[in-house]
């Protein structure tokens, strides 16, 4: 089997007394999308800031592409090629679609901050843009500010900036959560169709999506994974079901 | 003869951050509540020492005309609230630094157009006049102690009613999660009344304690409100025990610096080169301080909880 | 587009896109030139040197809107970085440095070093707290400036020249320095508008909306707003110089906190974040304050309720004021 683009070993994080991430171990290997499951409260956005950098963990380690990067910042992840998205959408309200996705190709560029080039005019950042928007299907919103998007369309704009980054894994937090069912198809579908290019950790809660994307299933309850492995078998473990699939009948 | 000093600079400096305490008191309660930067919390220090000025030569009785300054100082504080302040709230930071900046420059002027430009003072009362004597050869002023003793009380007041009381209770809520505490049923608005009229009062009650001896002049509210920054970025915005240790710290490095750095340099310097750096690097000093604290801890030395 | 009245109205400032009017900086540029001509065909006379002086405070001013207009970035101690402008230039003065190509090149370089120190501290922190600070380091050097008694200390320091370039006297001409200064100013706001539309002024302007986003999307926000605040300093130092040699004369009251907080309110009554509304709020700032000091030497008291007036029941400065006319005009 291929080495894994990403691997948690052992990772620990407590708020006080709480342990809200309690030695989560699991990796993701290349192309795999990996579908992280659990009741709320059960602490995945929070392992998912640790991945992204946004947290520190207190014990453990993260290896990203086969080095260790527990103690990088999160822009510096980024640009090493691990994207996320949010589970509250995050993007720049007054820019455009084109300019916000521009934004994260430009963060990839050798002079990411050019002082003196004019960015709007700018081919070789509108270029990687116009391929990641069409990719996603947002070419006719190219030019709306994101702030007037309709929420499905604020995650695939998300998944667009993510994948400008030309990343090799994606840690995508419940991006179907507050999407209406049509855009929610369409969301599954344009993730189906980025499977097996790119590792995915994906956090949801909409089980129908998670056992029709993944390739493998891990159940975090109470910040421990208490079960991992195909989506069939994780389906039918029975600590599973009565710790979180009974409660949903 | 060095000890001496060192003891009469310590009071001072114990002296000035009471003052400090009182004013970085209340702007950072509101600020911690409310989330409201109020600039012209400085004027109403100096507001308190107008009204002190006015009170206790009407009255000639240095109590009851610091009473009524209070009492006055507050119903101007209310005023300022309802006509300005309640309208900012739910503006952001850039708005209320304007608004309240506005106020200021027409504070400074109304105290000029009314108690006129010119330093005013008020007398020592008579029974805090005299001296206390600390040592041989040491004489100490007793109203300079009644002022630490004061403030020291209310400092102790406040943290009684911060920590032990149910309102205090909700103030550190307010401070840490405002939204929070209205889900909890609280009328926040009342809540913010109290919060604004009890710091203002604390600022108004430091200036009118300052003016038997500080010299009361517009502006002087100005010098005071960027210490009392200095303090609660060093002691932890929104927090009070933060503001107490901050304020002692600010109050005591800026004297000491003032009075001990010419010295210190002389170590190493000749005198007139001494004297310049000394000045100098003694007018930097808290802010230097400041820098240092920041650099090492961003949210200050005791920050309020879980405001991050 | 960039000035829907609508949606900005509901979202509390009336953001238009920086350099998005072109024509209109050109108009005020063209007006601003005819000054000299306007004042030697009867408009007063105290007009030019009014207008050299709002055109010196719009420089200061149209750098701060790159770090709180675009950046959002409420720094407080702005005045300080023209003190320490007009303070390197009067010193160099005092000491027979006249030279402007000597004198320039220390200014940018003592302006820069003090950003990178004081904004690497204050970055750290956010909001309220970064408002603070930066009060905090512009009064310390206002203490400094106090206790340089070697260069007149409290008293302010009187210049016996002003700046040369190649010699000759910059301001020997009022009318020959009035177009320097416009020169400057005009060199200024195409710098500025350039930053602002390159890839480090789009970073710039998404980390004021959401620095998370732009965190993850792999850019260091604190060394992007770090570069902003030291480029803004340095041009607030260069009207420190321009200031110096017009007054003759510097002072510690050049960085009062007084003076910073004039400049927001300079940057807020033009416009924030719209670049030649930072120029308009300048002008009208300066006009305003010489009609009111000439009529009471209180005008203070009538100069501040004005200013909470404006913050209560204005939106948008003057350029949002103007958009909104225009946007009613359009239909």
């Amino acid at each position: 089997m291929a080495d894994p683009v990403l691997a948690l070993d052992g990772v620990r994080k407590s708020f006080g007394a709480l342990k809200v991430t309690d030695g989560v171990s699991f990796s993701v290997a290349p192309g795999e999308l990996h579908a992280l499951i659990g009741p709320n409260g059960a602490g995945k956005t929070t392992l998912v800031h640790q991945i992204s950098g946004m947290l520190r963990p207190d014990a453990g380690s993260i290896r990203f592409r086969g080095a260790d990067i527990t103690g990088l910042s999160p822009e510096k992840r980024a640009r090493a090629g691990l994207a996320r998205t949010f589970q509250i959408t995050s993007t720049i309200a007054s820019l455009s679609v084109l300019e916000n996705v521009a934004l994260s190709v430009q963060a990839r560029a050798t002079h990411p901050l050019a002082l003196f080039r004019n960015a709007a005019r700018d081919a070789r950042l509108n270029g990687p843009a116009w391929a990641a928007i069409d990719a996603v299907g947002l070419g006719e919103r190219a030019h709306v500010p994101a702030g007037r998007l309709s929420h499905g369309e604020k995650r695939a704009l998300e998944i667009a900036m993510a994948l400008t980054l030309e990343p090799a894994a994606i840690l995508l937090d419940e991006p179907l959560a507050g999407v209406g069912h049509e855009e929610g198809a369409r969301l599954i579908a344009l993730l189906k169709s980025l499977k097996g290019r790119y590792a995915m950790l994906l956090v949801e809660h909409d089980m129908e999506a998670v056992f029709a994307l993944a390739d493998t299933v891990s159940v975090l309850v109470y910040g421990r994974v208490i079960a991992s492995g195909e989506p069939a078998s994780v389906r039918a473990d029975p600590t599973v079901r009565e710790a979180y699939l009974g409660e949903e009948g | 003869m060095t000890t001496s000093l060192l003891i009469v600079q310590i009071l001072n400096g114990l002296q000035l951050g009471v003052l400090l305490f009182l004013v970085a008191a209340g702007l950072t309660l509101v600020f911690g509540v409310m989330d409201f930067i109020n600039l012209a919390h400085g004027v109403q220090y100096m507001l308190g020492a107008y009204l002190a000025v006015t009170f206790v030569g009407l009255t000639g009785s240095f109590v009851l005309g610091l009473l009524l300054a209070l009492a006055a100082a507050l119903v101007i504080g209310l005023a300022l609230e309802f006509l300005v302040f309640r309208h900012l709230y739910e503006r952001d930071h850039l708005d209320q630094v304007l608004a309240t900046f506005g106020l200021i420059l027409l504070l400074n002027q109304g105290v000029k157009i009314v108690w006129g430009a010119a330093p005013l003072s008020v007398p020592v009362p008579e029974f805090l006049s005299g001296s206390v004597r600390l040592m041989d050869g040491i004489l100490y002023p007793t109203y300079r102690f009644a002022l630490i003793g004061a403030g020291l009380a209310v400092g102790g007041l406040l943290w009684f009613i911060v920590e032990r009381t149910r309102t205090g209770m909700l103030l550190r809520a307010g401070a840490s999660n405002a939204p929070m505490v209205s889900a909890l049923g609280v009328d926040i608005r009342k809540l913010f009344m109290v919060v604004f009229a009890f710091g203002t009062m604390l600022a108004g009650f430091a200036g009118a304690m300052a003016a038997p001896i500080l010299s009361v002049e517009p502006g002087m509210g100005d010098t005071v409100l960027i210490l009392a920054f200095v303090v609660i970025v060093v002691g932890g915005i929104g927090s009070i025990r933060g503001a107490f240790v901050g304020a002692l710290i600010v109050g005591l490095v800026d004297t000491l610096g003032r009075s001990f750095m010419n010295d210190l340099l002389r170590l190493f310097m000749s005198a007139p080169s001494a004297r310049a750096t000394g000045a100098a690097l003694s007018s930097m000093l808290i802010y230097l301080v400041m820098a240092i604290v920041l650099f090492v801890r961003p949210e200050g030395l005791l920050p309020a909880k879980g405001r991050t | 587009m960039s000035a829907a009245p609508t949606t900005a109205g509901a979202a509390g400032s009336t953001q238009s896109r920086p350099g998005s009017r072109p024509l209109l900086a050109l108009v005020l540029f063209a007006a601003l030139a005819l000054v000299p001509a306007a004042v030697s065909l009867g408009v007063p006379a105290h007009w030019l040197s009014l207008v050299t002086r709002a055109m010196i405070f719009a420089i200061a001013a149209l750098s701060l809107d790159l770090i709180l207009g675009v950046g959002g970035l409420v720094s407080f101690g702005h005045a300080a970085f023209i003190g320490i402008g007009a303070y390197v230039t009067g010193i160099m003065i005092t000491e027979g440095r006249t030279e402007t190509l000597l004198i320039l090149p220390v200014l940018l370089v003592v302006c820069a070093i003090f950003a990178a120190v004081t904004g690497a501290v204050s970055l750290r922190t956010r909001g309220v707290a970064f408002i603070m600070i930066t009060l905090a380091f512009g009064q310390m050097v206002f203490f400094l400036a106090q206790a340089l008694s070697a260069y007149g200390g409290d008293d302010g320091l009187t210049l016996y020249a002003r700046s040369t370039i190649a010699g000759l006297d910059i301001a020997a001409s009022r009318t020959g320095f009035f177009y320097i200064v416009l020169g400057a100013l005009i060199g200024c706001y195409g710098l500025v508008c350039i930053i602002v539309a390159s890839r480090f002024g789009r970073v710039l302007r998404a980390a004021r909306e959401n620095a998370t986003r732009v965190t993850v999307t792999g850019y260091d926000v604190g060394r992007v707003r770090l570069i902003a605040y030291v480029i803004s300093g340095m041009i607030a130092g260069l009207s420190g110089f321009f200031l110096a040699n017009q007054t003759e004369f510097v002072s510690p009251a050049f960085m009062s906190w007084q003076r910073s907080g004039e400049l927001i309110f300079m940057v807020v009554l033009g416009g924030v974040g719209s670049l030649h509304g930072a120029i308009i709020g300048a002008l009208a700032f300066l006009f305003a304050e010489d009609v009111l000091a000439g009529i009471t030497e209180h005008w203070k008291a009538i100069f501040g309720p004005l200013i909470v007036l404006f913050v209560l029941f204005t939106r948008g400065g003057i350029v949002g004021i103007l958009a909104r006319i225009r946007g009613r005009s359009d239909g």
